[in-house]
């Protein structure tokens, strides 16, 4: 009797300390909610009084941003963002794909254990340092490229420091859906007389592809994120990104500006509709994102499956 | 989980970077305190915020004036010229600070604004150091600006394409240059400008891209970039101080309505002999009154 009522207080206190640690972790994931949820409201707030007096379609189409003058033309910048991008994506994602499977697959653990935390160590560097270094030594590097017109500071430099920069996102997510194919897919294969390799072409990667595809998505949020090592090499410059000559490759010899650049370098100085435009460009920004996000997530929701 | 609460920190991070970077302007308007400036000493607080480059010579200034009076305490904060204007129109500050004029639109929108002028700051044309020559007209400063003239050649120096180092629209030291050099209705400044976001950057870029031409506060002038002058006119403080160089533009402070008790006394010890002095070792120019 004694003892009963000994264990079962005992049971008490134990469930109150497990029901407070539930409420106490439903507590924290709320408040990140509901964080998003308000800096989404604000930014929209702000940017609504932009929204409504130059108008979502003239902000989406115009292709002049001068706010001292009163034109507010998001197109370049919209540019700016895509094809610097792309370029990373182009740059950045074979390599990061060779970098997963090489992990995945092929490197021996002694190896694997240095490799590994190198690359992320790579997502731990601010990016105020890779734009320092961009600025420093790769902008100079690009600048030998001899086309008229060329400064170095561009979609290309850009593209490089950003492409470095996503590296560890891609290879991470891509490395854990590599591994994640079933043992027996790769057995089945090899057991059918096939070389590593091309079980790892014919079969791994295929069944992969989800979580692949999932990856370089991410990254692509990453890319269209990323603020300041852009503006320190992208050169800031309000164009629409156009060939420097008649070769269509020197687009990226030219300068852009990019979303984020277009907000973190005005903010400090803008007023009134100024302000609000930059809020209004956040809004952009926040949507894409969400939508890059969004498809992320269902892909690796349907791998999942 | 782990994804989602990547993808979480990955939507957060992005509202952070669309809207982290706005300073924040003081939280509560300080009241005015004691209006008795007693010869016993002041005390009590005041808020400045605004102009980046009026920034350091502010802190040096209430630095100065808080080990005269050790019970003032004289916060100074960021924000840009524009925030400056703002902040001390809507009251949420003290003072505000502004590093050009204050525009018609923002006297329109706050009548009350007094404008103090604590100090004047040149505003230097800078080359690459490469760059063969010494110094430009005024209006073949301008031209490059506009993107009329592309060439080193067209005015004098070697056959290489200019390359326009800019800051961004908002800037006060852009401001004070626009209206300056370009003229207030004149041209924009060419889009195929490199546009940086502080003096710094400009100084960085400037002294690391070949064959470029950019504009920088006097304080920010050192042997990594070429100093041009114009018309014939060195870009040094005595120039800029006797007013034979052309570009100088006001740092201004700003108050609501006329300054009184301790504000008033912080703008009489800035504009007073002891207080100019620091203004001259910043390396800006004293005000003549």
């Amino acid at each position: 009797m004694r003892g009963r009522r000994l264990s079962s207080r005992k049971g008490t206190s134990r469930s109150i300390v497990d029901r407070s640690a539930r409420y106490l972790l439903l507590l924290s994931a709320l408040v990140s909610i509901f964080v998003v949820f308000l800096i989404g409201l604000f930014t929209l707030r702000e940017g609504l009084p932009a929204l409504r007096e130059i108008g979502l379609g003239s902000l989406l189409t115009g292709r002049v941003w001068r706010p001292q003058r009163g034109e507010f033309g998001l197109l370049a910048m919209i540019a700016g963002s895509v094809l610097v991008t792309m370029g990373a994506m182009l740059l950045g994602v074979p390599l990061a794909l060779g970098c997963a499977i090489f992990l995945a697959e092929v490197a021996p653990d002694r190896v694997r254990a240095v490799v590994r935390p190198a690359v992320e160590l790579l997502a731990g560097i601010p990016s105020v340092i890779y734009g320092l270094f961009g600025m420093v030594v790769l902008v100079p590097l690009v600048r030998r490229v001899p086309v008229p017109g060329n400064t170095g500071f561009g979609l290309l430099s850009a593209s490089i420091v950003l492409a470095v920069m996503i590296l560890p996102t891609i290879t991470n997510i891509a490395e854990d859906a590599i591994r994640a194919v079933p043992r027996e897919y790769k057995e089945g294969s090899l057991a059918l007389g096939t070389t590593h390799w091309q079980t790892i072409v014919g079969v791994t990667l295929p069944a992969a592809r989800s979580g692949i595809v999932a990856a370089i998505i991410l990254g692509v949020g990453r890319a269209l994120g990323e603020t300041m090592a852009m503006i320190m090499v992208i050169g800031n410059s309000i164009i629409f990104p156009k060939p420097l000559d008649n070769n269509p490759l020197t687009l990226f010899l030219s300068q852009a500006r990019t979303l984020t650049g277009n907000i973190a370098v005005e903010i400090s100085y803008a007023t009134g509709l100024h302000e609000s435009a930059l809020f209004a460009t956040g809004v952009v920004l926040f949507v894409l994102i969400m939508i890059v996000n969004t498809t992320a997530h269902l892909l690796i929701r349907e791998r999942a499956r | 989980m782990s994804r989602k609460t990547f993808m979480l920190t990955g939507l957060l991070v992005l509202a952070l970077a669309a809207s982290g970077c706005r300073p924040t302007p003081a939280p509560t308007p300080t009241p005015a305190p004691s209006p008795t400036p007693a010869e016993a000493g002041l005390s009590g607080k005041i808020v400045e915020a605004g102009s980046t480059t009026v920034q350091p010579l502010a802190e040096k200034l209430a630095e100065a004036f808080s080990a005269k009076y050790p019970q003032v305490q004289i916060t100074v904060q960021g924000g840009g010229s524009s925030v400056g204007v703002k902040s001390a129109g809507q009251g949420t500050v003290d003072v505000g600070a502004a590093s050009r004029e204050v525009k018609d639109s923002e006297l329109q929108e706050f009548p009350d604004l007094v404008v103090h002028t604590i100090a004047r700051d040149g505003i230097a044309i800078v080359a690459h150091p490469d760059v063969p020559l010494d110094g430009l007209t005024k209006e073949q400063v301008r031209d490059i600006f506009a993107g009329e003239i592309t060439n080193w050649s067209d005015v004098g120096g070697p056959d290489r394409p200019i390359v326009v180092v800019s800051r961004e629209e908002g800037s006060g030291t852009r401001a004070a240059f626009e209206e300056m050099v370009m003229g207030k209705e004149g041209p924009p400044i060419v889009d195929t400008a490199i546009l940086q976001p502080s003096n710094g950057a400009v100084r960085t870029t400037v002294a690391t891209t070949p064959d470029s031409i950019g504009y920088l506060s006097f304080g920010y002038l050192d042997p990594s970039v070429k100093a041009l002058s114009i018309d014939g006119v060195k870009a040094t403080v005595e120039n800029a101080a006797s007013g034979v160089y052309p570009v100088v533009r006001p740092l201004n402070l700003l108050t609501k309505g006329e300054p009184d008790g301790l504000v008033k006394a912080w703008l009489d010890f800035i504009l007073s002999d002891e207080g100019q002095k620091i203004v001259v070792e910043e390396g800006y120019i004293a005000v003549n009154r």
